[in-house]
């Protein structure tokens, strides 16, 4: 495959941009490729950070998947259902700017400080971007789709199983590839207090100790997670939605 | 069999009511074919929506005896990307919850009738206009219908692709003895498929003349002398009504 190829080619020039830039540098603060590589696999090999890597995989997918869970069929329904649109849809104009983030300490007090209130947050943030995406998305649907479906004598449920949400998963995809990113962002952002697990821990932690090469690790760690997370989407998106690749 | 007296039927734009069917009545006869023709948004579609039960009408009646099955091919976004040839052909059945065997063994049928057989698997997408017509048409048939509904089916094909799907139109309907009722903007078209030929009005859509065509739907009806003087009759008609627009 040449894109595989390509994406090779690209990593291993951003690698080499790096290593470059350290032997340069010679600086702690920019350790070498191969030394945070060679930390990378030593923890990986003993374990002591693959527990922090599966929490925070955990604490992320969790996150992502609560939010996809409320939010497609949520957004299916605003969107195809012109009554429950004209209800909900200002709440959602008025809910969807506010930065979610900020209401972190709100949720600590009500959820306290476990990992509940961390999936929480990924969750409320990305279910919003996920729900916009999802709710225009099942808007436009052309109408002569639902036409054809009428004449075919199909029930409303029918309708959402054959029509709207097919016609929607495209951009559903779209919406999980920037809540991967946010989610990965807020991950270390609900992972830098109040925890002893994590990647964000890691990195913070390293850092406070002036660890430079375990931050890098932790940094590395936490793009591959992100990249992982791209991975899956992409293995799902070729499974469901084989008609767009193939136009 | 169907039968439509004094249907109006008219749009809410922009807060304004604007008709667009006015006072029509008609009827076509069982195993009849009838096709419709006027000028461009004259109402055409939305009366062969009204016959299709997608759109109903302000006022007047549209009946059709004996409540039979009925299949529609629309113009566009007929066919669901989303889905494979095999899955739109089966579709009408699979929405009515026939076994898997029966659907399987119609499109199967389907498939080879309309010369579509190694393509099953394909999506729309990946098929020629040509292919997706004869997909859409496999689609109306697989539920063996007793009425065909077709608006504009072949206009966006090229001159012989069209001719080919003409003459299979007039086979089918022919041989499973189906009403079929036809919109188009082409003279020829109405000519050679139409039985009842409907001339409609600028919009809002009148009934201006319909006209006995005793060829029609007869193969080789083309090559004939009567079927040019029929061409003739009709432009006629036609052009008289897009001069008193100038006018």
């Amino acid at each position: 495959m040449g894109r595989k190829r390509d994406i090779l080619i690209a990593a291993l020039i951003l690698l080499m941009l790096w290593a470059a830039s350290a032997v340069l540098l010679d600086s702690m603060a920019l350790p070498r490729p191969w030394t945070v590589f060679s930390d990378l696999a030593v923890k990986l090999a003993d374990g002591s950070l693959l527990d922090d890597l599966a929490v925070s995989a955990f604490r992320a997918l969790a996150g992502i998947v609560l939010a996809l869970a409320a939010a497609v069929p949520l957004g299916l329904v605003t969107g195809a259902e012109q009554h429950v649109h004209k209800r909900i849809s200002p709440f959602i104009y008025l809910l969807y700017p506010v930065p979610h983030v900020v209401l972190l300490p709100l949720i600590i007090i009500l959820f306290g400080i476990g990992n509940f209130s961390k999936i929480f947050l990924i969750a409320l943030i990305v279910f919003f971007q996920i729900l916009v995406t999802t709710r225009d998305g099942a808007r436009n649907i052309h109408r002569n789709y639902f036409y054809s479906m009428k004449t075919l004598g199909a029930t409303r449920w029918q309708i959402y199983r054959h029509v709207i949400l097919p016609a929607t998963l495209p951009k559903i995809l779209t919406a999980m590839r920037i809540s991967v990113g946010t989610a990965v962002a807020i991950l270390f952002f609900v992972e830098s207090f109040a925890t002893t697990t994590g990647l964000g821990y890691i990195i913070m932690d390293s850092w406070g100790r002036a660890d430079y090469v375990s931050l890098y690790t932790g940094i590395s760690c936490m793009g591959m997670l992100g990249f992982l997370l791209y991975l899956v989407l992409d293995r799902i998106e070729h499974h469901v939605c084989r008609w767009v690749i193939s136009d | 069999m169907i039968s439509v007296s004094s249907a109006f039927l008219s749009f809410i734009h922009d807060d304004r009511r604007q008709p667009v069917l006015e006072d029509l009545s008609f009827g076509v006869e069982a195993e009849q074919s009838c096709a419709i023709i006027g000028p461009s948004g004259c109402g055409k579609t939305s009366l062969l929506f009204l016959l299709a039960g997608i759109l109903q009408p302000d006022s007047g009646t549209i009946r059709i005896e004996g409540n039979p099955r009925c299949g529609t091919i629309l113009q566009n976004f007929g066919l669901f990307p989303w889905k494979t040839v095999s899955e739109n052909i089966g579709l009408g059945l699979t929405l009515q919850r026939s076994p898997e065997e029966k659907i399987r063994s119609v499109v199967k049928q389907q498939l080879e009738d309309m010369e579509l057989t190694g393509f099953g698997d394909h999506f729309p997408g990946q098929l020629s206009g040509g292919m997706q017509q004869r997909v859409a048409l496999a689609r109306a048939l697989a539920i063996e219908p007793e009425i065909l509904f077709m608006d504009e089916p072949l206009s966006s094909l090229d001159a012989l692709t069209r001719e080919r799907l003409q003459n299979l139109i007039i086979d089918i309907i022919r041989a499973k003895r189906i009403t079929a009722v036809l919109v188009t903007h082409s003279i020829e078209e109405a000519v050679f498929l139409g039985r009842k030929i409907i001339i409609l009005s600028r919009r809002p859509g009148r009934i201006l003349k319909i006209v006995d065509n005793p060829g029609g739907a007869e193969p080789g009806y083309r090559q004939t002398n009567r079927f040019f003087q029929q061409c003739t009759k009709i432009r006629d008609v036609l052009t008289g009504e897009l001069n008193g627009q100038e006018a």
